[in-house]
């Protein structure tokens, strides 16, 4: 018998999940767990777990929406943010959380997340960003580092990376957030706030993979790549504290862009009011 | 009302991936056999820096019955 959260949070019967040993997305999926039960037993939170649906596409990450106990949908690549989309506008009321990865979110369903965030539809999407094509077998992804190997890339990749917070923030997303694996405290809490926020929330959280990405790019395993997180990636209480100067070569973990825009399906249901009054 | 813990293990779930080992501020976890146990004098003060990245839900901190 696991632990309470996981007891109360996970469908039992399909754990331990297939993901390799030390691979960072276990570690981001109980984040969201926790996030979720502390927002469900806080009486003042409008969320709940009946109104509550989990969305994900294909990979690694996506395998997320069958383990969660949640109202869920696992749906085509690429296409997760249609399909949370089409949910969201069907039931304003729901809370909508999309689990996906790098490349599902970022190459397969890059215009998805771009005209979300540019709409500003109240979605939650929770990117569990781990550089690479894990599930086929370790081809580079949008946000593999220029330089570092993969199946595809023996001798290198010669593409620069996405900053998936930089380019969901730069479509107009009214928050995203950066949060890591290693950092899983600061990282409940920015899923916390994405899914409190009412517009488009993004929190880009790097994950790890050590199978096809760590090992292969002599970054280690599982430990040696949280390391780097814990040594590279400063969280904003301390980050904002540093002089420029050290802060150059180190990753913000917490809120990169919040603003109140108006949210898609309140605007839908304010033109659908003037439209039958006729204005 | 919290009341005091205790840490509870099930290496079945355990990959042997290192991280609670790495990361476990006393040092009080080793791996054997690939599976995570307490060190026979380990000092686990109840933290739950393990419990928090576990990937693998194998190890956590429950509510010890009153």
């Amino acid at each position: 018998m696991p632990s309470d959260l996981i007891h109360k949070f996970m469908r039992i019967d399909h754990l331990p999940h297939i993901w390799c040993a030390g691979c960072g997305n276990g570690i981001i999926m109980r984040d969201v767990a926790v996030a979720l039960q502390e927002l469900i037993d806080d009486p003042d939170c409008r969320v709940s777990r009946e109104k509550t649906v989990i969305v994900s596409g294909i990979g690694c990450s996506s395998r997320a929406a069958g383990y969660m106990d949640f109202n869920s949908i696992h749906t085509t690549h690429g296409r997760a943010i249609a399909f949370a989309t089409g949910i969201k506008f069907a039931r304003p009321d729901l809370e909508v959380i999309v689990l996906t990865g790098d490349g599902d979110c970022s190459a397969i369903g890059g215009n998805h997340l771009i005209h979300a965030a540019r709409r500003n539809i109240g979605l939650t999407v929770i990117a569990f960003n781990n550089d690479i094509y894990g599930m086929t077998g370790g081809q580079y992804s949008p946000t593999t580092p220029t330089g570092d190997v993969a199946t595809t890339a023996p001798y290198g990749n010669i593409d620069r990376p996405f900053d998936i917070a930089q380019l969901a923030a730069g479509a107009g997303a009214s928050f995203t957030a950066r949060g890591s694996a290693y950092h899983a405290r600061e990282t409940i809490e920015l899923i916390k706030q994405g899914i409190l926020h009412r517009g488009f929330s993004l929190v880009d959280v790097y994950s790890a993979c050590p199978t096809y990405y760590g090992r292969k790019n002599h970054k280690g395993g599982a430990v040696e790549m949280l390391t780097w997180q814990r040594d590279n990636m400063v969280p904003a209480s301390r980050y904002y504290a540093m002089s420029e100067e050290k802060r150059r070569d180190k990753i913000l973990v917490g809120i990169l862009t919040h603003n109140d825009f108006p949210e898609y399906t309140q605007q839908y249901a304010q033109l659908l009011e003037r439209a039958r009054e006729g204005k | 009302m919290a009341g005091k813990k205790k840490l509870v293990l099930d290496p079945s779930w355990c990959k042997g991936c290192g991280i609670c080992v790495a990361f476990c501020p006393k040092q009080a976890l080793e791996l054997a056999e690939e599976k995570v146990r307490l060190k026979p004098d380990g000092q686990c003060v109840l933290c739950g820096q393990c419990e928090l990245r576990c990937p693998d839900y194998a190890i956590w901190l429950e509510d010890l019955e009153e």
